[in-house]
């Protein structure tokens, strides 16, 4: 059964890699990183499940923490760039690449 | 519950201060903010220091705070270079004579590039205190990185370095589109390494049954499950960790971030975020993964070879000087993991070893870089800092010292004999060749050839070039002047008496489990 949990978690971490290199919104693409970072705490949980141990649901807790964390100096970062230049693309954001 | 205070002092005092910066943030007035925070900022670390130097010489050490922190000597070692080479780039933050008064970080960041309101907030001379706490933080996380011994601990450290960092690239006070756009690239690789970085954990963990270093390396030597699980954590957890080093093909950020980043940022981050990954690296290869080493020593050595001909061959195409610098930031990051891969012991024959070798090349190539980029913000033209090589022309005639004290830097950087660099060089080399890779070590020569094309190149057009039009040397406070004299003179005194730093790296150069 623990391995229903794996592929899941699997899945939607390449989901979420792929929504990040393919996506051009960078909002979508920040989404698409903390669904990777939950399809890791999936794989935690499940493991934690398998072994009969308490320490990767205790893990799971730190990493929403940093998540929110994260998500708090990203949007930050995202709304200073989107009032700037009035769009969130990636590819518009192209000063550097000369 | 016994709680080790006084060994884990250094990390709790420098997180404290920071902490301390917050408050003093909100209740300080806005005239002597500046300087409280500067000050205190500057006593933490220095207290810090005094800490650690204190329990070295007590002997304290082992597992602390419940086995999740491990107190060795290549803590110490990294804890030592970090509080003194961090304590030399915050300085530089703290730099106002340079920019008529007021810090070269953005008034206020909240405002839109070039709107009314940022108009506003400079007139009013605003200043953004608070990137004293956020280096402290990022510091703080910095020293808890290498010294982590169970990879959630090593995970929550990672973001703390990181998220800070995050923030100070997006503050420059001038060029703020590039300064934003660098905080926006090193916002989203970075979230998207530190994921993979946490998938690995997740792996592990699941390989083992634990998060404890040791714990995983027990599971590696009677293995209770299949291989597939374990080679993916591995991988997955370099990926976060070469992402920090820079190492290719997870650089890409370098050049962009080093360039739109506040210069006295990039010194920060040039050396102390690779000195931690390094570290943390290091400890997870290998006091965890050290049975696997036939796994991931291919892999790193083709990683290795791609790093430093990139860092070269592309370094020499640039025209910008943050741009050079942060090319030859991946040159080093390839030679520093030659040494990482060579994984070899001390012998009798030859004290040095891997770890050694590393944390000697770090803090050379760490004082050069300090040096270095404080000397790029007192390069000046009437818009601010003259990044373009061109306009570096002829900064010999114009002020002998400062060139001469930055030639001094791209010489360490090539690894001239008699300056810190050649040492530095020898030693990861020495260690790569005793682990078996003559030949990655014979690849690595070569291409610091290659690299010193480049420096020497900036050398030559410093001292032989037209001077420049409209570009001249700031006058810089003694917040500059310190941190680029201290390590002019360190490099210049680790190239003819490496010995005394040479013994402390060797001493310090076992892990503990």
């Amino acid at each position: 059964m623990i391995d229903h949990y794996l592929y899941l978690a699997v899945i939607l971490f390449v989901i979420g890699a792929l929504g990040v290199m393919i996506r051009r919104n960078a909002l979508v693409a920040f989404m698409s990183v903390e669904l990777m970072l939950n399809a890791a705490n999936l794989a935690l949980v499940a493991f934690a499940f398998q072994h009969g141990k308490l320490d990767g649901q205790v893990a799971s807790f730190f990493v929403m923490v940093v998540a929110a964390a994260e998500v708090v100096v990203g949007l930050g970062i995202i709304v200073s760039i989107y009032k700037t230049r009035r769009s969130t693309s990636v590819d518009n954001a192209n000063l550097l690449n000369r | 519950m016994n709680f080790e205070w006084q060994a884990l002092a250094p990390v709790l005092v420098v997180l404290g201060a920071a902490i301390l910066g917050i408050l003093i943030e909100a209740a300080a007035p806005k005239a002597h903010r500046f300087a409280i925070q500067a000050g205190v900022t500057v006593v933490s670390i220095v207290v810090a220091a005094t800490f650690l130097v204190v329990n070295w010489r007590a002997g304290i050490g082992g597992p602390l705070a419940m086995g999740s922190m491990m107190l060795d000597g290549p803590s110490y070692f990294m804890w030592g270079a970090l509080l003194v080479l961090g304590l030399g780039a915050i300085l530089v933050f703290a730099e106002r004579q340079l920019n008529g008064g007021v810090s070269a970080f953005a008034a206020s960041v909240a405002t839109v590039p070039g709107s009314r309101a940022e108009a506003e907030a400079s007139a009013a001379k605003l200043e953004h205190t608070e990137v004293f706490p956020l280096a402290l933080f990022a510091l703080g996380g910095m020293m808890v990185f290498p010294a982590a011994s169970d990879l959630i601990t090593m995970f929550v450290a990672l973001e703390v370095l990181s998220l800070p960092l995050y923030l100070m690239c997006g503050m420059a006070r001038r060029r703020r589109l590039l300064s934003q756009e660098a905080a926006l690239k090193y916002f989203l690789l970075g979230a998207f390494s530190s994921a993979f970085f946490l998938f690995g954990v997740a792996l592990l963990y699941g390989y083992a049954g634990s998060f404890e270093l040791k714990a995983i390396a027990d599971a590696v030597q009677n293995p209770t499950m299949g291989r597939g699980i374990l080679v993916a954590g591995l991988a997955m957890l370099l990926v976060g960790l070469l992402f920090k080093i820079g190492v290719v093909p997870f650089h890409n950020w370098t050049p962009d971030v080093y360039t739109g980043a506040p210069t006295a940022v990039t010194g920060f981050m040039a050396i102390c975020t690779k000195l931690a990954a390094v570290g943390a690296t290091l400890r997870v290869l290998y006091v965890a993964l050290s049975g696997e080493r036939w796994t991931w020593q291919p892999i790193l050595v083709v990683l290795i070879v791609a790093t430093m001909v990139v860092g070269s061959v592309w370094g020499l195409t640039q025209t910008d000087m943050k741009r050079t610098l942060a090319y030859s930031s991946i040159a080093h990051a390839g030679f520093i993991m030659t040494a990482v891969v060579g994984a070899s012991t001390a012998s009798p024959t030859s004290p040095l070893d891997s770890v050694a070798a590393a944390m000697f090349y770090l803090v050379v190539y760490g004082l050069a870089s300090i040096g270095a980029f404080a000397v790029i913000t007192m390069v000046r033209n009437p818009s601010g800092e003259a990044n373009a090589i061109a306009s570096w022309s002829g900064l010999g005639r114009k002020s002998p010292l400062v060139a001469g004290i930055f030639a001094l830097f791209m010489l360490s950087f090539t690894g001239i004999p008699l300056t810190g660099g050649f040492i530095g060089k020898w030693a990861v080399f020495a260690a790569a060749w005793q682990g078996g890779f003559d030949w990655l070590v014979i690849v690595a020569v070569v291409l610091s050839l290659v690299a010193a094309v480049f420096y020497l190149r900036i050398v030559v057009v410093m001292f032989f070039g037209e001077p420049a039009e409209g570009v001249t040397v700031g006058r810089a406070s003694a917040f500059t002047w310190l941190p680029v004299l201290v390590s002019a003179l360190g490099i210049a005194v680790l190239g003819v008496f490496p010995g005394p730093v040479l013994d402390l790296a060797t001493m310090a150069g076992t892990f503990l489990r």
